[in-house]
């Protein structure tokens, strides 16, 4: 596979929606934003996730799906090194972020997750920051001080965000003060304003009501334009609605990947077609 | 036929062998610890109560004065209790000064960043510190801390801050300085453990959100953790400084016992609980036992009202931010 990676990154060039989904991951025209290869992760004497090989294409969704404790959520971790949180991780393989390997030894994983941003389970603003230093907190970790540029930063955030009609007169008011849906996108114009290269979410509308999660999704539908998002979820019909891309995890093993209308409609493997058709996990 | 109809019909049924759940339990329970509650708040009236009614002579004699005047002389049966007053303040200012920052820097390490096998052992420790009998530790502080003060600690002091006049005149070692340390030490044990307890019950999440935005772990632990547990830690303040101005035996023998008020911090000092222990069994006449009565009901509205400030503190501190302007 050619790697067009380390030409200048210019995420827009793509139109995701012009080429035929089957053939995508082999084209030699698809962008990787990370390519992983033979990646595992132990958690003490726990393998967590077992040798897996996998290419994320750029400017698009790709989604992590198998029943709970397939290693999903640890391997989007693995992708911007929040795994290393749990004390007594080991990592063996590597993940190439653009081409970059995320596991060399000289390399900050404060700096990679300035790369590649996080959206949580649960809806995690600041509990004493008004809903604009929410916003720009990161920018100002990273030693930002220019209020104008700061302000256009959060307003374009908010903005992305599809927040920012919502609370643009509120924005000295505590984070905590909106809504579960609404502190959900917060945290996304959060992660959003470091302008990372990717998005990662972990199940992000698991604690959302149907309503807040179709806002939730199709702002992941706008933000691919411009990112590439790779989304952990439990809900099927999630995965099935958002997403380009599948990966179904059994057991800390990829077991199969593919374009996502291909892995919903004729998967391969048998385990893929029992745990989409409800018969176990 | 309605299922609840047709289930108590039915003789075999779970529901018509139950009997109606009585609310006798409930209430009783309710009533016990309402008791319990009442009792504890009733405890502290009566406490208050003894201690007005023990000192009624001497609140009569001498008036509103006995809090503003500085002679304690049992022989011309003059008594004032202002040095002591001063004296408990500010030792336990001075206690929580060096405390607070040492308590929370100690929690901040075992939560955050310690190794795993060596968070215990440290938490072992630090609660034996509060383990040993205040009478031990001010024994510790007559024979090792003073010695080591007067000799090294103050004289370094006076170099470097003798300009100000918190650190002017002899050294003797016995002094207010001295007994706040020692209080400092008696109190770091409660707020290092309260303090991790505030800081272990911060969410993961709360840090995660941190980490994923490229923090460090000093940036995580100053935006996440302490930003969000700013509140309980100021609660662990409060805790420790309840101790402190209670604290007696340890700052009686390394504070010099000398009802004066002096801004110096190298001179000796007296507390309101250190005179009520040092002079309880010479108090021969009915107005110098009276006397220390009182001095106790003073110690005891001294606590009340500190904590009170504390509480007002904190209240408009948490309303300030939530109206702060963006940036």
């Amino acid at each position: 596979m050619i790697n067009l990676i380390m030409a200048a990154p210019d995420p827009i060039v793509l139109e995701t929606d012009d080429r035929t989904p089957e053939s995508a991951l082999d084209s030699d025209e698809v962008r990787l934003t990370f390519e992983v290869h033979n990646l595992s992760i132990w958690y003490g004497d726990k393998r967590a996730i077992d040798s897996v090989t996998l290419n994320v294409p750029s400017n698009a969704v790709t989604s992590i799906i198998g029943p709970s404790g397939c290693g999903k959520s640890t391997f989007l971790r693995s992708l911007n090194r929040m795994h290393e949180l749990v004390p007594g991780t080991r990592v063996d393989g590597s993940v190439l972020l653009l081409g970059e390997n995320l596991y060399a030894p000289d390399v900050d994983p404060a700096i990679v997750r300035r790369r590649v941003g996080m959206v949580f389970q649960k809806s995690n603003p600041f509990p004493t920051m008004t809903i604009g230093e929410n916003v720009t907190i990161g920018l100002k970790l990273n030693g930002v001080r220019d209020r104008k540029f700061l302000n256009e930063r959060l307003e374009k955030s908010l903005r992305m965000a599809a927040l920012w009609d919502e609370v643009k007169d509120d924005l000295h008011k505590a984070g905590t003060s909106l809504s579960g849906g609404q502190q959900q996108r917060l945290c996304i114009a959060r992660a959003l304003a470091v302008e990372p290269e990717v998005i990662l979410m972990d199940e992000p509308c698991s604690a959302l009501d149907p309503i807040a999660t179709a806002k939730i999704e199709e702002l992941i539908h706008e933000l691919k334009k411009n990112y590439t998002i790779v989304i952990v979820t439990h809900n099927m019909q999630q995965a099935g609605r958002v997403s380009d891309y599948t990966a179904f995890f059994y057991l800390g093993r990829l077991i199969e990947f593919g374009p996502t209308s291909k892995i919903f409609s004729n998967p391969s493997d048998k385990q893929t077609e029992d745990y989409i058709t409800g018969r176990f996990g | 036929m309605p299922v609840a109809t047709a289930m108590l019909e039915d003789q075999d049924s779970a529901a018509s062998r139950m009997a109606a759940p009585s609310r006798f339990g409930d209430k009783a329970f309710e009533w016990l610890t309402l008791g319990m509650a009442l009792a504890v708040i009733l405890l502290v009236f009566l406490i208050g109560w003894q201690l007005a009614r023990g000192s009624t002579l001497a609140i009569q004699k001498f008036g509103f004065h006995f809090l503003t005047t500085s002679t304690w002389d049992p022989v011309a049966e003059q008594f004032g209790a202002l040095p002591f007053i001063y004296g408990t303040v500010v030792s336990s200012l001075i206690a929580l000064l060096i405390a607070v920052p040492l308590s929370i820097g100690t929690a901040v390490y075992l939560t955050e960043l310690a190794p795993l096998w060596i968070r215990q052992p440290i938490v072992s420790l630090v609660e034996m510190l509060a383990a040993i009998p205040s009478v031990i530790l001010g024994l510790w502080g007559i024979f090792v801390m003073i010695p080591w003060l007067r000799d090294y600690l103050f004289p370094l002091l006076k170099k470097l801050f003798g300009w100000t006049p918190f650190f002017t005149g002899p050294i003797y070692g016995t002094s207010m300085l001295a007994g706040g340390m020692i209080i400092a030490v008696m109190i770091l044990p409660i707020i290092t453990s309260v303090s991790r307890e505030i800081l272990r019950s911060v969410p993961k999440l709360q840090r995660e959100a941190a980490y994923a935005l490229g923090a460090t772990r000093w940036e995580v632990t100053r935006i996440a953790v302490l930003s969000y547990a700013r509140k309980g830690l100021f609660g662990a303040g409060i805790l420790g400084l309840g101790r402190a101005l209670g604290e007696t035996m340890a700052v009686t023998m390394v504070i010099g016992n000398t009802p004066q008020i002096a801004v110096s911090l190298f001179k000796p000092g007296y507390t309101l609980a250190s005179v009520i222990a040092n002079e309880f069994t010479e108090a021969t006449s009915d107005i110098y036992l009276q006397a220390l009565f009182e001095i106790g009901l003073v110690l005891f509205g001294v606590t009340i009202v500190v904590n009170l400030l504390a509480q007002l503190l904190l209240k408009t501190m948490t309303t300030k931010t939530a109206t702060r302007a963006v940036q």
